[in-house]
């Protein structure tokens, strides 16, 4: 018996894709336009089951933010920490904001995606840091 | 298709119900319906029941059996789980089921224990609502993913935290005279705005408490209420329920609900009512940005206006449309599982005229109730009439 945590449970798709945020990310695409993100068989908005992977836009700008004072039990992420939605073309992600205070950021202040490890949970945490 | 009667209800007090197990709160609800109907426990032929968290918070699952036998029922049950709505959704479901005329007298309710969880455990059970790959694991707690609709709504519509905290002050004025509400006291406006942030925008006024509770209906076809002679004067004439998808980045408009505006239009075209027929409502403040975007779902305000309603005095008690005269989750409390239940239950009440603020609406005769699970990523919409 060893002391170690188990490994999290992979998401196999989602853990690809939150991966590649490293290298710039990707989402996925229907043959009408529409964005959406893995692990997805059909597009959630036209029923398309022609999904392609397509690079995200280099910045996206926050839609919506908010700093958080109060964190989940066992969340590993010390608060007050900034949650924000993030506006990349035709799809939204969520994460936390590195390396500004939320009296620096504003709906449309322009940012990218990366992704750490969540010491705490061992999942992948989606971050975006100041374009 | 037969009419549905709500025949009797039942609550405890919402609060803490410190060491008091979640099959012993459920049976002392169901016990006060079944008493306020006049319908003896062996009646009833299903038990539709909303439970959320039970799993993480008591270790319980599969409630249904459970909190069957403690009521006392000779039925089956089934447990309804959408989050937040999970109530409303068992109380439509029965609903159906009278009027399909599958069963002539049903039981509908729920339960929430809560409070045997510290804060920081609350807050990741609730989370549990929300998307968790594209949400939880990025931070968003309730209040957060509320906090992210309520600065989208600001920058879309205007409004500010002190429009918000005219809600809660409403709401906790109108809490003072219910007996089963948690907070029974007044906050002003200036305590509401000076209460600590929980995540900005949204303080910690503009939350509703970690609540202990249950609720419980029982409903029966209007041949059932004849044929047994019972005094069950309101009628639910219709109901509805909107779908959406479950991350809040995946939302075309977050400072909009579509999908309790679309349960809202099924509900009024299954009563054959509109909007501007509703006298009184119960809507699903868990924090106050809520009621701000539940009134503009439910086409009782225009878009940008339910802001400043209850600043306005428009909701207000003595206002044209009173809302959430029970206190409202803000002030009246959420066991999550229980509340879809007891806003129909407080409902029936104002329009009965039992309630203690039924002298605020002394001539309603159509009531609607809302219920929103997760970021109304599910929404239940009923409307209530008075029929004889």
């Amino acid at each position: 018996m060893s002391d170690a945590e188990p490994d999290p449970p992979a998401n196999t798709g989602y853990d690809e894709w939150a991966d590649a945020l490293a290298e710039g990310g990707y989402f996925l695409e229907c043959a009408n336009g529409h964005g959406s993100l893995p692990p997805r068989r059909v597009c959630p908005e036209c029923g398309s089951t022609d999904l392609s992977e397509e690079s995200l836009p280099d910045t996206g700008a926050v839609a919506t933010f908010s700093k958080v004072h109060v964190a989940p039990s066992g969340f590993g992420e010390e608060p007050p920490y900034v949650t924000a939605v993030v506006g990349f073309g035709s799809i939204r992600l969520t994460g936390i904001v590195r390396d500004l205070s939320a009296e620096e950021i504003e709906i449309g202040t322009a940012v990218r995606p990366d992704v750490e490890r969540n010491d705490a949970t061992g999942n992948r945490l989606v971050v975006f840091r100041p374009a | 298709m037969t009419g549905v009667r709500v025949a009797g209800v039942g609550l405890t007090p919402f609060g803490e119900h410190a060491g008091r197990t979640g099959r012993d709160l459920f049976a002392e609800a169901a016990l006060a319906a079944l008493d306020d109907a006049g319908v003896d426990g062996d009646e009833i032929e299903h038990l539709n029941y909303g439970n959320f968290m039970g799993a993480l918070a008591e270790r319980q699952g599969h409630q249904a059996p459970i909190v069957t036998e403690a009521a006392g029922l000779r039925c089956a049950g089934t447990r309804y789980e959408e989050a937040c709505a999970s109530a409303g959704v068992a109380v439509r479901e029965a609903v159906r089921a009278v009027r399909s005329g599958e069963n002539d007298v049903m039981l509908a309710g729920g339960m929430e224990r809560m409070t045997n969880l510290s804060t920081a455990e609350v807050t990741e059970s609730l989370a549990v609502a929300a998307d968790e790959l594209f949400e939880v694991r990025a931070g968003v707690t309730f209040p957060g993913a509320y906090a992210l609709m309520a600065r989208a709504y600001f920058d879309e519509y205007g409004g500010d935290r002190e429009d918000l905290a005219h809600v809660a002050a409403k709401n906790h004025a109108n809490a003072v005279n219910n007996e089963y509400a948690q907070y029974q006291r007044e906050i002003t406006v200036e305590q509401a705005l000076d209460s600590p942030p929980v995540a900005s925008p949204l303080h910690l006024f503009d939350a509703c408490p970690i609540t202990d509770g249950a609720s419980a209906l029982v409903l029966v076809s209007e041949e059932y209420a004849e044929a047994h002679d019972l005094d069950a004067s309101v009628a639910i004439t219709g109901t509805g329920q909107g779908g959406d998808r479950a991350a809040l980045q995946d939302r075309a408009d977050m400072a909009r609900t579509p999908a309790a505006a679309d349960a809202a239009a099924e509900a009024y075209g299954d009563a054959g009512v509109g909007s501007d027929e509703v006298d009184v409502a119960e809507v699903h403040d868990c924090f106050t940005i809520a009621e701000v975007m539940a009134l503009e779902a439910l086409d009782l305000f225009d878009p940008g206006e339910g802001v400043g309603a209850a600043r306005r005095g428009d909701t207000t008690r003595d206002g044209d449309l009173p809302v959430n005269l029970s206190g409202g989750l803000k002030a009246k409390g959420h066991p999550v599982g229980a509340t879809g239940g007891s806003q129909i239950a407080e409902m029936t009440r104002l329009l009965r005229g039992d309630h203690p603020n039924s002298d605020a609406v002394p001539d309603a005769t159509v009531g609607l109730t809302h219920n929103a699970g997760g970021t109304v990523a599910s929404a239940v919409v009923h409307v209530l009439e008075v029929a004889e």
